[in-house]
């Protein structure tokens, strides 16, 4: 791999120890995936935020690169185990928090953005076109892939970190003109719409390309997506099929630059997405905890939220997650006044997926198909997936 | 003894000398390894019940989460890393831990040609395996 002398001097520890391990990091993967050289990245997206993930372990590992560990570009966190401002009243444990804190911590000695949230598109870091960038969190790097059109890899904690401390990533995989191009056609033969039904809709194509064994679908049939929409398709898409990238016909960026894929056209019909809204169902389900923001809300959701449950009283629990920003915008907007006064709770910086709640609730309501799997896999809920009217309703009722 | 000598590709650099422990299974760090003890408590794994520390440890590859790589990370820390990696084929999760822990790894070695408790000696600089093994009586 063919390094600058700026880069070089990293490697050999010029610029302090965490630079020297972050560009050890990003060599040997480069080398592992025969990249010709590095590239400058825009900004970065931290992923293994929790303490409930990262344990002592991770702590360790941090502490150690906040010694002498400074970024060199905008970098942001993924959501944490708990809101830091409203932790109590969500639940979790003083010794959680003191730990969660102590990671938040290391992050911002090494000066970055604590804001924690799985949407950084919706508070500043936000790439443009073609921008190169590091990303860790499998949601926002499908949104920033195929609905921006910037550039990243999947990557982990670790080596997002070594892409924050040195501004630099191994030139490989999705940052190539080569590796982005559609590989299988999609048709869609069926109306959808609403977070749920496009979060349905990403199970449905991403049980599809595990089947096919295709990372990158060229999607056609779907005539308009809202932001939120596109935001709950990548989350989805990226936990059933693992998918880092789609191009969807008329809709995002890249859709009409490279040649369409060859071969059969596959076909998501209405019993598709029945079948798949149907996988997204447990039985024997008793809803106690209602949850709308995976990923974390947008403020056109809040102000949706807000005018849906004016005047009601919540007989659930019922979270709202979202980036503290747009929380401090729904705030200044009477939205959380409206949403608070009804007994329903905003838990930012966090989510239903990375908080310890396991065994807090039995079963739980989203609109968000990705909630479903972790709230299954990580949190042994049962659960539903709906509208978000159809969430407003349960909490109500 | 009969000595055989294995050529792949260096990952983490270092030289050193042990027992092998090997696995036909992927290896997931996070969930699988316990930080606390270094035994492989992944249910169904074939080296379940076993410990890591100090062995050259020979696995086709890691799965599961990022996270991982502190798994790794926090068992050098705590003494129960193992000495060596060699892999078939490196992934990131495992190979970043290599790099954070500085445990000496290479990839592209046909494991099959190492048994549980052979010696090993490995060159990561170079990518050299040598495995020795007592005949059996």
């Amino acid at each position: 791999m063919k390094l600058t002398p700026e880069e070089q001097d990293m490697l050999i520890g010029k610029h302090g120890k965490a630079a020297q391990k972050s560009m050890e990091i990003l060599t040997t993967l480069g080398g592992i995936f025969d990249a010709k050289c590095m590239v400058d990245v825009y900004s970065v997206q931290i992923a293994g935020v929790s303490y409930a993930n990262l344990g002592e372990a991770g702590l360790e590992f941090l502490s150690e690169m906040a010694e002498d560990g400074k970024v060199k570009v905008l970098t942001t966190l993924n959501p944490a185990g708990m809101d830091r401002e409203n932790w109590q009243t969500l639940g979790i444990n003083d010794e959680f928090a003191k730990n969660q804190i102590r990671v938040i911590d290391a992050f911002a000695k090494m000066g970055i953005i604590t804001t924690c949230s799985c949407t950084p598109y919706f508070i500043g870091n936000v790439p443009h076109f073609g921008q190169h960038i590091a990303w860790a969190e499998s949601s926002a790097v499908c949104y920033a892939n195929s609905v921006i059109g910037a550039r990243t890899n999947r990557e982990g904690g670790p080596s997002a970190l070594a892409s924050a401390l040195t501004g630099k990533t191994p030139k490989y995989g999705y940052h190539l003109d080569e590796n982005r191009h559609g590989q299988v056609s999609i048709r869609v033969n069926a109306q959808v719409k609403g977070t749920d039904g496009f979060g349905v809709l990403g199970k449905a194509i991403g049980d599809k390309l595990i089947k096919l064994g295709k990372n990158i679908p060229f999607i056609t049939g779907i005539p308009s997506a809202t932001v939120e929409e596109l935001k709950s398709f990548c989350a989805s898409i990226a936990t059933y099929g693992g998918t880092a990238l789609f191009h969807m016909e008329g809709i995002t960026p890249e859709f009409d630059r490279y040649p369409k894929p060859g071969g059969n056209v596959s076909e998501i019909n209405q019993e598709d997405l029945e079948k798949a809204r149907f996988e997204l169902v447990d039985d024997g389900l008793e809803i106690d905890f209602v949850s709308i923001g995976c990923p974390h809300a947008s403020i056109s959701e809040i102000e949706k939220i807000a005018s849906l449950l004016k005047g009601k009283k919540v007989k659930k629990e019922f979270w709202i997650t979202t980036a503290r920003p747009i929380k401090r915008i729904a705030d200044e907007a009477g939205y959380s006044k409206i949403i608070e006064d009804t007994g329903a709770k905003f838990a930012a910086d966090t989510c239903c997926v990375v908080a310890p709640i396991k065994g807090h609730f039995k079963g739980m309501m989203v609109d968000s198909a990705k909630a479903c799997y972790y709230g299954r896999a990580k949190n042994k809920f049962k659960v539903k997936i709906g509208t978000i009217e159809e969430c407003v309703e349960e909490a109500t009722k | 003894m009969k000595v055989k000598t294995l050529k792949g590709r260096p990952i983490v650099p270092g030289h050193c000398r042990g027992k092998a422990l090997v696995s036909m299974k992927p290896i997931s760090f996070l969930g699988g390894v316990d930080p606390d003890s270094g035994l492989i408590v992944e249910v169904g794994h074939d080296l379940k019940g076993k410990s890591v520390k100090g062995t050259i440890l020979c696995f086709p590859h890691g799965h599961g989460s990022t996270v991982g790589s502190y798994v790794v990370y926090s068992l050098v820390k705590r003494g129960l890393g193992p000495k060596a990696i060699i892999n078939q084929t490196a992934d990131s999760v495992v190979v970043v831990g290599a790099i954070i822990a500085e445990i000496p790894m290479v990839d592209q070695i046909d494991i099959q040609q190492i048994r549980t408790g052979d010696d090993v000696e490995v060159d990561c600089s170079k990518g050299i395996v040598k495995v020795a093994r007592r005949r059996q009586k």
